[in-house]
């Protein structure tokens, strides 16, 4: 029997759709089933939408000539929940936005709805995208589908889990720290952040706008750029938004001459065995297929954490200060009537609508920005970050693309690190020097430990070469298989 | 002892785009609440701020116009701050990388020139409108307002009189309605100030605790403002008392000002470059594009208008206050040569029927064909001046071409001696009183036979050939 059809790239389905072995209801059928089944283990989804999805997919069965669509038409996806959908609750799993509906449409949402692709719901993720397990959400956790009493990383939790668990075919994430790449990593799927500026920001709920970076998420290489293509592109309404035109050649997996780089300073003590002994094998993968694998530095990245959280609690603490109970989301209930009512309306609406996080978050950050430690914090922030773009664009006139692991460890259990602010940060230390420096990166699926948790390896690119590291994970894909394991459900 | 005052200004000036800074909302004045926003004037979740071009440019404009540097690397910034009519509970403003800076005016005060200096100006968005509704136990917000462009300019304390500050005042709204920047509408918030004012003795070097004044919304209050300061101030320190450095509120209504709470004035706004809005690189070719535009600023057309043209005082100030009156002007010199007759006109009867109408230059049917063919007429002596100033309201009320109105009116003057004579005799039949007056010798009386004639006349006759005939006839 053919393997289910929700566990299927978008690549094989627009095949079989073509062909006419399919209908694009069958594809949500298969998903309805799954999400059936293990939603209520998993919770990777805040809203689900499939009775509308179900139509349009229906909508489309009548069209005879299938060709003419667009090439991702009627392929289901899920949208992490930080990213406006006109119409439909968009929450960040924050309690201030739990009943706020959009009246528009990121730009990204109104591209998936031109290429008349199926939004099947909007995923669970971490309040306002600031954590690493997704356990930061006002509806609760999301599930690793691996191994249910462990995280399945985050902030783009629920845009992971959902792929791995066959509750979609493709997912929107938001990385900012490494909020595609690392859930990537632990739910064994693929996930790119584009190079800042690649894809509009535009209706994206905003947490760091100069890290911040919407990305496709996939079951496979082929499919994560089907969608950046789909998605990416100069925006008007965006003025951070590059350009540039999107590359347009097909994969070839070529690999033969290419250089790859690996920082010596990600491979040292206090980064799990088994993480060291997946990037060193995929490393020996490459050589077999005609790479060279040299090591390279990158000798600011201790500091990249410490840089990070000064940059981006301070652009938070701005973009956060708009969820006053003015216009829109929670307002308080009842005033105590004692002092100025507006005053105590904003404070109160913003005590209770924030979860602890991003008390947190906003708290260091106006700390950042105030009178007297500005310069001491946040503009040398900004040089420690010039120093570790640096160090890339030394890095990237040895090498083609880097090589290295996206998180320390494998998917760790739920609660593990909840009750430290610090050991979570320190998960990031690996993605985040791509978004300091603007960089691409992509995260695929690299091995498992011995346990059989998932590992996943990053290429990092050269600004706006998205290519090449597709390109090279590609290859990668081509040659190994960790890509279409599926965890066993009971 | 004699107290000097120090007065700095900080002007924000309403830009007269046609859409908001950053999104492509309207900016007109008096729509219903909330009809003239979208979601990112809003300040929805996920919105982005995109620069209004024509923003930038009349900022550069302005710049220029006030001798400023212009800062070809210009960025903005974030000013945070919890206000409920600030919809994003920040404003997008200039603090670091200001568009503009170490600028000055010119301005004349009793003949002399003194230079105030500009200290920068920078662009940033407009809040909206928080109304308190008496007896409500609510407060609404109208947002349209919200995100339209403001030019903040702020001054160097270098204003030493009222006197000074009425005039900076007057020579820069001057400027920005001359150089297109803003309408300048008090009345819808066009031009809004804070001052800054602190008092020494004279001649002493050291500048004395400064107070800044808000709320300030008009040149009147500005000025009530700061004349109350500035006694105050000077009150205390002649009695020896210690000035606070502080921020006070105006209360217009009874006429002083207050301290404002602490808590507003320890404001920390944590400012910080905009990320969302990539660095400005002006371009040297742009810049140069628009100073090519800039139009002759009223200060230095009035000293062309006295020193070229050989206006008074006074009327060079007239004309030039009203930049579409000092443009009906220059147009009408064009064609047409006597600036001496040309300036009566225009600040008398011309003048006269735009305030009795309470409309510009632009808003009559006035235009220089029509006001050059007046005064020829007269000068051909065609028609009397008493008839050309008729002529001259009926265009305005009627918007009728002057040749048409007079041949309607029957007012082509009369030179034929017969016709005239016959209107003399007529006179001198009709009032053998003034005839006899005049034939003893009161040579008033002539006058007042003329002034018969003319009437006979319907002020047609020529009243030079009246007096002619008439002196010969009583010879």
């Amino acid at each position: 029997m053919r393997e289910e059809l929700c566990h299927q790239p978008a690549h094989v389905l627009r095949e079989l759709l073509i062909k006419g072995e399919i209908n694009y209801s069958d594809i949500l059928s298969s998903l309805i089933k799954t999400i059936e089944e293990k939603e209520k283990d998993i919770h990777a989804f805040i809203t689900l939408r499939l009775e509308e999805a179900m139509e349009e997919a229906k909508e489309l069965d009548k069209i005879k000539e299938r060709e003419s669509l667009p090439y991702l038409a009627g392929i289901p996806i899920a949208i992490k929940d930080n990213i406006c959908t006109e119409g439909i609750l968009t929450t960040c799993a924050s309690k201030i936005l739990a009943n706020f509906i959009p009246p528009y449409d990121a730009t990204v949402i109104e591209r998936i709805k031109k290429e008349k692709m199926v939004i099947i719901g909007k995923t669970n993720l971490d309040e306002f995208a600031m954590g690493s397990s997704t356990e930061n959400s006002a509806f609760g956790p999301t599930k690793n589908p691996w191994d249910l009493k462990r995280v399945p990383g985050g902030s783009s939790g629920g845009s992971a889990a959902a792929l791995i668990g066959g509750e979609t075919i493709l997912a929107l994430g938001s990385d900012t720290g490494g909020s595609i790449r690392q859930p990537a990593s632990f739910c064994s799927i693929t996930g790119l952040k584009p190079t800042y500026g690649r894809v509009s920001r535009y209706g994206l709920v905003a947490f760091a706008s100069s890290l911040d970076q919407i990305g496709p998420m996939g079951k496979d290489v082929e499919d994560v750029y089907l969608l950046l293509k789909i998605i990416g592109g100069k925006d008007s309404r965006d003025s951070t938004s590059l350009p540039h035109p999107l590359p347009q050649e097909a994969l070839k997996g070529s690999i033969k001459g290419k250089v790859l780089g690996i920082p010596k300073e990600y491979l040292k003590e206090g980064v799990d065995e088994e993480v060291i002994k997946v990037v060193n094998k995929a490393g020996e993968i490459f050589k077999k297929m005609g790479a060279e694998v040299k090591e390279i530095t990158l000798p600011h990245t201790e500091y990249s954490v410490a840089c990070y959280y000064i940059i981006a609690p301070s652009e938070a603490s701005s973009n956060l200060a708009r969820y006053d109970g003015v216009q829109y989301g929670y307002r308080v209930k009842e005033l105590s009537g004692e002092g100025n009512p507006i005053v105590e309306m904003m404070e109160r609406t913003r005590d209770e609508g924030f979860g602890s996080e991003v008390k947190r978050r906003i708290m260091l950050g106006t700390f950042a920005l105030s009178r007297g430690y500005f310069e001491a914090y946040y503009l040398k922030a900004q040089k420690v970050r010039s120093l570790i773009k640096n160090d890339f664009e030394e890095a990237f006139k040895e090498c083609d693309c880097i090589l290295a692991p996206v998180s320390p460890t494998p998917p760790f259990k739920i609660g593990e690190k909840i009750a430290d602010p610090l050991k979570m940060y320190l998960s990031d230390i690996f993605t985040i020097p791509a978004n300091l420096a603007g960089l691409p990166s992509l995260s695929l699926p690299g091995g498992f430990t011995q346990n059989g948790l998932p590992v996943g390896i990053q290429l990092i690119g050269k600004p706006l070469d998205e290519y090449t590291i597709l390109d090279v994970g590609f290859a990668f894909q081509k040659e190994t298989d960790f890509h279409k394991r599926r965890p066993v459900w009971r | 002892m004699e107290i000097e005052p120090v007065i700095g200004l900080e002007v924000h000036v309403e830009l007269a785009t046609k859409s908001k800074m950053f999104c492509g909302c309207p900016t007109t004045f008096g729509g219903t609440p909330n009809s003239q926003v979208c979601p990112v004037c809003l300040g929805l979740p996920g919105v982005l701020p995109v620069v209004n071009r024509e923003a930038v440019k009349i900022g550069i404009k302005t710049a220029l116009a006030l001798n400023c540097k212009i800062n070809r690397y210009t960025l903005f910034d974030r000013k945070n701050y919890y206000y409920p009519d600030l919809p994003k509970n920040y404003q997008i403003s200039q603090q670091y990388h200001p568009l503009g800076v170490e600028g000055w005016v010119d301005i004349e005060v009793d003949g002399v020139w003194k230079k105030i200096r500009i200290h920068n100006i920078h662009l940033e968005e407009d809040a909206g409108k928080n109304v308190h509704e008496e007896g409500k136990n609510y407060s609404l917000v109208d947002l349209n307002r919200a995100g339209i462009p403001l030019l903040e300019i702020v001054t160097y304390p270098d204003m030493r009189s009222l006197k000074e500050l009425e005039v900076f005042m007057n020579t820069l709204r001057m400027i920005l309605i001359y150089i297109g920047a803003s309408d300048c509408k008090m009345e819808e918030g066009h031009l809004r100030f804070e001052a800054n004012i602190s008092v020494r003795r004279k001649g002493e070097e050291k500048l004395g605790p400064k107070v800044e004044m808000k709320n300030l919304n008009s040149f009147k209050i500005v000025l009530r403002a700061v004349e109350y300061e500035i006694k105050r101030q000077s009150e205390l320190l002649e009695k020896g008392e210690k000035i606070l450095q502080e921020t006070r509120l105006w209360d217009e209504e009874r006429g002083i000002s207050l301290p404002m709470r602490f808590k507003e004035e320890a404001q920390d706004y944590r400012y910080f470059p905009e990320p969302d809005i990539p660095p400005l690189n002006i371009p040297e070719e742009w810049i140069e594009e628009i100073k090519k535009e800039l139009p002759e600023l009223p200060h230095i057309k009035k000293k062309r208008f006295k020193e070229e043209l050989g206006l008074g005082e006074k009327e060079a100030e007239t004309l030039v206050s009203d930049v579409e009156l000092a443009k009906f002007f220059e147009e009408t010199l064009k064609v047409y040569k006597n600036v001496r007759n040309l300036v009566n006109w225009m600040v008398g009867p011309v003048l006269r029927e735009l305030n009795e109408r309470k409309i510009s230059i632009s808003e009559s049917p006035l235009t220089p064909e029509r006001l050059i063919k007046i005064m020829e007429m007269v000068e051909k002596n065609l028609i009397t001046q008493t008839n050309a100033k008729y002529c001259l309201r009926e265009v305005f009320e009627t918007g009728k071409e002057p040749e048409e109105i007079v041949k309607e009116k029957g007012w082509i003057q009369v030179m034929d001696a017969g016709e005239i004579e016959r209107w003399v005799e007529e006179a001198i039949k009709g009032n053998p009183k003034a005839v006899e007056d005049y034939r003893k010798g009161k040579k008033q009386a002539l006058s007042f036979l003329i002034g018969q004639v003319m009437k006979l006349s319907r002020g047609k006759a020529n009243p030079q050939k009246v007096r002619e005939i008439l002196e010969s006839k009583l010879g």
